[in-house]
């Protein structure tokens, strides 16, 4: 225990901004406008949180995969999919939520970036599961970004729902 | 009238202060800044920098002095591989402000003795090291180093102290060799000598019993894995034969050398090492890892050789850099890849060596293994031309030595491989590892491309990896992972309880409560007892069966249903599996439901852990049962077992925790009552107040020696499994004439190495009842050598 002590002081006394760097796991500039609370909770929130939001997933993408990848930077407590909010189908986004922080930490570091069925996957801190969120946003009941895209994404539906009604 | 406003009043006896609160952090900060970048990439010359630098620093030193005493400090014991930029900068300060120079080196004394006291060796060798370049920057006097380094030596006189406090001390010595050894032995030759020769009979004396243990091959070819103080002392032998003429390292001050030889020294005061203390914890000894040579880069520089110290100096300053910048991977690869030297040494090829000896390391790598996964992309990215080659070439070279790789190494270059070709559309030229489709399956390269093939599978999907490899393969490829269901076809309709499965389902499907299902249950005959008591709750082998496959197969779906299916049944599962003989029975259905999906035992396994439907006994002695000991040598099955250790040892830490807070919570309370007590105690209202927290703290002392006493008796099933199987084998080997080293063998001792290396702090908590229950010496010698070599690593 004395140890301990002292080597948190040596620790507090002596360390460089530089090596104190962790832009990886450091909470990004989006917040989700349908948070209820103030922008303090959320913030408070998503600095302690276990659950990250994971994006850019392929529509094929299943929850063994995830558990598979997001697994590699500690024990996952839940993985919960996005849904579409009509057809109940997978479509494009999860929270994994680990036990300790730490471990989304390191998700956040070296996963977020990486490929997950050949497609870059980004993460971002999430305040928290709330029952709801798991549907997509965008009015035809998918996600916001895949209502107005112009590409063809053969993973996410092919052609945004925009350029699809046309 | 005065119209003073109140801001005013609060302000008139310190009119500055609010102003004078946010300067000096902010000077600091510029400080540290200036001081951290300076060697950075910059338009000037190092060595302008450096003057530069040391000239406002100079200036700033009558306010700032303390300030800056500490950041340099701080620097020379976190950026070692920085290190003779800043010994320079203390040079010219030196030079400049002998006061100065004197006070940095009292605070670096100081700041050593406070690493070694809290066990933190490592950043003490960096400090020994800043010491000691600070002689070649005419800062310290060189008798007065060399003094020093007697006092360092001398330790290994020392009786009734850990081999690994000499090792460490030793090392401290000789790894400062390559910077000060030519100054120092120009001015005391003598002493010296007379410090190697020292150092030569205590490397002949020591124990090396722990090598085998951390070796990642255990062939010798091409590249010896050599303990690391042996390794060093070879390179310094040969550092000493050449006359301690050293290339390698930047050496600013050189350019300085006008300027420095002006100073005055200044003599180190005597550092006596303090003494070994019970608290005291020294640094595992280790093995250097090496897999290149100058063979493999033909076309490229040389690379320095194994013995040379050139070799040591750039090991050194990658693994510094490393962990300096492991939070940030980016600035790691690009950090990596600007090294000096670059077009001197084939950097690509240190670099990957560096990496690798890390992912491999024994125990553990310093770590977590994702990141090396995720540092090598980028450093792939950043020289698309040239790294991936060379990270091929290593792969191969690896997969070439898969015979006498360490179990525990094979694991983390399966899990980095696939994970690795998962990022790159799993291209790779399978084909050439055609050789491992003649060898038996359970050789180690066929195993591997197995193993490798499993893990691709999970982060994709079956008929990726059906596509991905040619057809000759197929034998290696993982099977579809598909839930059995033993009560599916028609054709199944004899089994014993056939038609209890079919109401089952047709009842989980309307949403039956637990109570529903146990009243069907209750009609399922037990094939063990011939009286079933009334309530029908003891050990029923086929009931558990039953459901168990019953639930898995209608939640097949996913992991999600799957758990929920344990959620929504708990109560059911709990009953069923309440004696350990219920526990193994349902986790041997899981298996035979989910044998073609490992990943999904896993994580099955894994909640019932935490729910409780079974225990961390219940699944060591299912891994070293008879019905899984066609999946023993699988790699599944050890992530299982090494994830419930852990698991164990989480909730003893959690429940510790827990005890201390709410131990602290009592002292508080003391403490404020203390405090607030004028009058007399009212000794019954302060005990009426402490009763709760007393008690709690007594349920909680209570709950962590039964948690305690669990996971001690965890590893005591678990050893005692392991001896018990590996005795078998000996003693059928020994009867049958036949050679012991079979590849399940190699497998097994590596996998029982493994256990005590993966969880060796808690496992030392209970080495007195390792060594007198199970590992005596009237244990077959194969195995006591495994127990004797743990111990010899912390000896």
């Amino acid at each position: 225990a004395v140890a301990a002590r002292g080597r948190a002081a040596m620790c507090s006394g002596g360390t460089l901004s530089i090596l104190r760097s962790d832009s990886y796991a450091e909470l990004s500039q989006y917040r989700d406008q349908h948070f209820r609370g103030t922008r303090y909770d959320q913030e408070r929130l998503l600095r302690k949180s276990c659950t990250l939001y994971v994006g850019n997933l392929s529509f094929y993408t299943t929850e063994e995969q995830i558990h598979e990848l997001f697994g590699k930077s500690g024990d996952i407590k839940k993985v919960i999919m996005g849904l579409d909010k009509v057809k109940k189908t997978a479509c494009g986004f999860c929270f994994v939520e680990y036990y300790a922080r730490g471990d989304a930490e390191n998700a956040m570091r070296y996963i977020n970036g990486t490929r997950l069925d050949d497609r870059i996957i980004r993460t971002d801190w999430d305040a928290g599961f709330k029952e709801g969120r798991q549907y997509g946003r965008g009015r035809s009941g998918g996600q916001v970004r895949d209502e107005y895209r112009q590409d063809y994404d053969a993973g996410r539906g092919g052609y945004g729902k925009a350029v699809q009604c046309q | 009238m005065s119209r003073r406003r109140h801001s005013d009043d609060s302000d008139a006896g310190q009119p500055h202060k609010r102003r004078r609160t946010s300067e000096p952090s902010e000077i600091e900060e510029r400080l540290e800044s200036l001081i951290c970048r300076v060697g950075e990439k910059s338009n000037s010359s190092l060595e302008s920098n450096l003057e530069g630098l040391a000239g406002v620093l100079e200036a700033d030193l009558p306010n700032y002095k303390s300030k800056i005493l500490r950041i340099l400090c701080t620097v020379a014991r976190l950026l070692p591989e920085k290190l003779t930029v800043y010994t320079t900068l203390v040079g010219l300060l030196n030079a400049r402000n002998y006061n100065f120079g004197g006070e940095f080196v009292e605070a670096m004394i100081r700041q050593l003795k406070e690493c070694l006291k809290v066990n933190m060796y490592n950043e003490a060798v960096h400090l020994v090291r800043f010491l000691s370049d600070l002689v070649n920057c005419h800062v310290i006097a060189a008798p007065s180093m060399v003094a020093m380094f007697e006092n360092f030596v001398s330790v290994t006189q020392e009786e009734d102290v850990p081999q690994v406090r000499c090792d460490w001390y030793m090392f401290a010595f000789l790894s400062s060799l390559p910077w000060v050894g030519k100054e120092l032995y120009e001015k005391k030759d003598a002493e010296m000598d007379r410090l190697l020769s020292q150092t030569e009979s205590y490397l002949k004396r020591r124990q090396k019993i722990h090598v085998p243990m951390l070796q990642v091959w255990t062939a010798d070819k091409p590249h010896p894995q050599e303990e690391y103080l042996d390794c060093l002392w070879s390179q310094i032998q040969k550092l000493k034969k050449d006359r301690w003429q050293e290339r390698h390292i930047l050496r600013p001050y050189l350019a300085f050398d006008s300027i420095l030889c002006e100073a005055l020294q200044h003599n180190l005061p005597p550092f006596t090492p303090p003494p070994h203390t019970e608290d005291s914890v020294y640094p595992m000894p280790r093995v250097i890892f090496r897999m290149f040579d100058y063979t493999d880069d033909p076309e490229g520089p040389v690379m320095p050789g194994s013995h040379s110290v050139e070799r040591f100096v750039i090991e050194e300053n990658l693994h510094c850099i490393i962990k300096s910048h492991w939070k940030e991977r980016k600035t790691c690869a690009a950090q990596l890849l600007s090294y000096p030297g670059n077009n001197k040494i084939p950097l690509n090829y240190h670099i990957v060596e560096v990496i690798f000896a890390e992912l491999f390391q024994l125990p553990s790598p310093p770590h977590i293994e994702v990141m090396y996964t995720t540092l090598l992309i980028e450093l792939c990215k950043l020289q698309p031309g040239s790294l991936p080659q060379v990270l091929a070439q290593a792969t191969e070279m690896l997969y070439m030595r898969l015979d006498t790789m360490n179990t525990t190494c094979v694991d983390r270059f399966i899990n980095w491989f696939s994970h690795h070709l998962s990022n790159f559309q799993f291209r790779w030229s399978w084909e050439d590892w055609s050789d491992c489709l003649t060898q038996d399956l359970e050789k180690p390269k066929p195993k591997f491309v197995r193993e490798v093939l499993e893990k691709c599978m999970r982060l994709s999907y079956h008929q990726r990896i059906i596509d991905i490899v040619p057809a000759s393969f197929s034998v290696l490829s993982p099977a579809n992972p598909v839930c059995i269901y033993k009560y599916g076809d028609e054709s199944n309709r004899s089994l014993p309880g056939y038609t209890v499965a079919l109401c089952l389902t047709i009842a989980i499907k309307n949403k039956a409560s637990n109570e529903e299902i146990f009243s069907i249950l209750k009609d399922v005959p037990n094939p063990n007892q011939d009286d079933d008591d009334d309530e029908g709750f003891t050990f029923n082998p086929l009931k558990i069966e039953v459901f168990v496959q019953t639930l898995l197969h209608l939640a097949a779906k996913s992991f999600s249903h799957s758990f929920s299916a344990l959620a929504k049944f708990h109560e059911v599962f709990k009953t069923l599996a309440e004696s350990d003989e219920g526990k193994l029975h349902v986790l041997r259905v899981v298996y035979e439901v989910w044998k073609n999906h490992p990943q999904m035992i896993a994580v099955l396994v894994d909640k019932m852990i935490r729910t409780q439907i079974v225990d961390c006994a219940a699944v060591a002695n299912w891994i070293f049962s008879s019905e899984l000991a066609h999946d023993f040598t699988r790699f599944y099955i050890w992530e299982i077992l090494h994830s419930t250790i852990r698991k164990m040892n989480k909730h003893v830490l959690k429940i510790h925790k827990e005890l201390e807070e709410t131990k602290a919570r009592l002292a508080r309370q003391h403490k404020r009552r203390d405090s607030d007590d004028d009058d007399d105690d009212d000794d019954r209202s302060s005990d009426r107040e402490d009763g709760p927290l007393e008690e709690q703290i007594e349920r909680l002392q209570e709950k962590v020696e039964s948690a305690q006493s669990e996971q001690k008796n965890l590893f005591l099933v678990i050893f005692q499994r392991f001896i018990m199987l590996l005795t078998e084998h000996l003693v059928r080997c020994e009867t049958g004439g036949i050679d012991v080293f079979t590849p399940w063998y190699k497998s097994c001792i590596e996998r029982l190495q493994q256990i005590f290396l993966q969880h060796h702090q808690i496992i030392q908590q209970y080495m007195v009842t390792l060594e007198n229950l199970l590992f005596t010496a009237e244990l077959d010698h194969h195995i006591l050598a495994v127990f004797q070599q743990f111990c010899a690593l912390q000896a």
